[in-house]
């Protein structure tokens, strides 16, 4: 009893460190795009709350959370106060099954340091990344306005153009680790990352993770200077907050499932394997706003056409080579 | 050759964003630090004063006239010695839209505008300012400039006793 009692707590400790690390990460990640977005056009960024603006999430915060919750006269107000949180917990949820640091030993037992060690996570990851667009259509469908529509329209179609080429540069990532199990994939990259070994596989799926996440050069889903603020037009006060927070635990998440799929997930010299693994993700997100700072946003056909023409066609064709090259590899040995 | 600048373009701006990444930024913590306008620079309006202390403006109503916002109200009056003065003068600085329009139609360079930028307030009627509050005691940007010393009706000198002037033509002297 005594026993239970403690792996339960333990367990509740964990779940909580990582609610808490995941969701101070993603709030310190708006104010350090916006730092770094204003660094690169050669302006402070906000800097006047607390010591170099290091409470901004919080002042943001308060701001969102005291104002007025509006909802939209014809909005259908189910799904309308349903879709916010939809897209939030999607992305708290697809962090379910990401591992961050090899298993703990803690009072003479194992304490895997993955909140659930699926072994299909993989899959998990997509079954939510999927239903995450849920969250932004119905977000679009429910507001009843045309920009939020529209916005939610182009979130479909990009998601269409997107999730089959992420879909498929993922599949040579499995065939190399014979595993869907996010811990295996880590494990099996102790040598070398899959990125190294794979690097058409890792761009395809960076690029798609960019899809994904929404954000430029793909942020067509909330174009600014065509739909206003796209799917989240009508939403304001905690609602958008939540949204917003969905998009930026998106990005940590995005970054996770990229340093667990191809950078070798905690592993790496002298430093413990959980420093590794924050750097990777950090170094992930950098990058990520540092595509936001420098490219401008594709126009919508042409995403269209990138997915579908070139990124399909290339995942198809390294998904056969990898696949050749391994069974070449399998059979020599 | 396209494909090769396709790439280049895409390629070559993660440098430059770099680049800048690690650059001073131009923007100054405006209420820490100030920026000095320069002396000629077109903030809040000023009354001037004529080299010899009086009041330059004369209550013409032409920068009220120019005003596209019509900020600027005045009540004409007259002193005991003929000068004409501004009963009270009164600029709106919450609808002054700081074109310098005023000052461009001041016949007597009486209102100019100032460097001075810093009016924000909560308060929009503290941005009502009277005459009182606009009078500075200099002559602005032409300290030398006085208005009644090359033309007027005989206030400050008398008829035709400025420099530039003529005397008073006799008018008998001319008939036949």
């Amino acid at each position: 009893m005594n026993d239970l009692l403690l792996t339960g707590l333990l367990i509740l400790i964990k779940l909580g460190m990582v609610l808490a690390v995941l969701l101070s990460m993603a709030a310190y990640l708006v104010l350090a795009e916006r730092k770094i977005l204003g660094r690169m056009q050669r302006r402070y960024g906000p800097n006047r709350v607390g010591f170099g603006g290091m409470l901004q999430p919080l002042a943001d915060l308060i701001k969102l959370l005291t104002k007025e919750d509006f909802i939209p006269a014809q909005a259908d107000k189910w799904l309308f106060m349903l879709a916010p949180g939809l897209a939030a917990v999607t992305a708290l949820l697809a962090f379910a099954v990401v591992p961050f640091a090899p298993p703990l030993e803690i009072f003479g037992r194992q304490l895997p340091m993955v909140v659930c060690d699926l072994n299909v996570g993989i899959l998990y990851f997509f079954g939510l990344s999927s239903l995450a667009v849920y969250g932004v259509a119905l977000g679009g469908w429910a507001s009843n306005s045309k920009y939020a529509l529209l916005g939610a329209l182009r979130a479909m179609g990009q998601m269409l153009s997107y999730e089959l080429a992420m879909g498929l540069s993922i599949v040579p990532v499995i065939l190399m680790a014979r595993s869907f199990s996010l811990t295996e994939i880590v494990q099996a990259q102790a040598s070398a990352p899959f990125a190294l070994c794979n690097p058409v596989a890792f761009g395809i799926f960076f690029i798609s993770a960019l899809a994904e996440s929404k954000r430029t050069p793909f942020d067509l889903p909330e174009a600014e200077n065509e739909l206003v603020a796209g799917y989240h037009t009508e939403y304001s006060g905690m609602r958008f907050g939540l949204f917003f927070v969905g998009e930026y635990l998106n990005l940590v998440v995005l970054g996770a499932i990229i340093t667990s799929l191809f950078l070798g997930g905690w592993h790496g010299p002298f430093l413990p394997p959980i420093i590794w693994f924050l750097g990777k993700v950090l170094a992930v997100a950098f990058v990520f706003i540092w595509i936001r700072g420098t490219l401008p946003r594709l126009r919508y056909d042409q995403l269209m056409a990138f997915g579908w023409k070139i990124l399909v066609p290339l995942a198809l064709v390294n998904l056969l080579v990898t696949g050749g090259v391994l069974l070449w590899l399998g059979g020599a040995s | 050759m396209n494909l090769w600048r396709d790439i280049k373009g895409t390629f070559q701006p993660f440098w430059v964003t770099l680049r800048y990444l690690f650059k001073r930024p131009v923007t100054i913590s405006y209420p820490e630090q100030k920026r000095t306008p320069p002396p000629r620079y077109r903030a809040r309006m000023i009354l001037t004063r004529d080299p010899e202390g009086e009041e330059r403006c004369v209550a013409c109503h032409l920068c009220s006239a120019a005003c596209p916002v019509d900020c600027i109200s005045m009540q004409a009056a007259e002193r005991e010695d003929g000068r004409r003065q501004a009963a009270w003068f009164r600029i709106n600085f919450a609808r002054c839209i700081y074109c310098g329009l005023c000052a461009e139609a001041c016949p007597t360079m009486a209102i100019q505008m100032s460097p001075e930028y810093e009016l924000g307030n909560r308060d929009p009627l503290k941005l009502v300012w009277e005459k009182e509050d606009l009078l500075v005691d200099h002559g602005g940007k032409d300290p030398n400039y006085h208005f009644y010393r090359h033309s007027g009706i005989g206030v400050a000198a008398p008829r035709g006793g400025n420099d530039d002037e003529l005397p008073p033509v006799n008018i008998k002297t001319n008939l036949p």
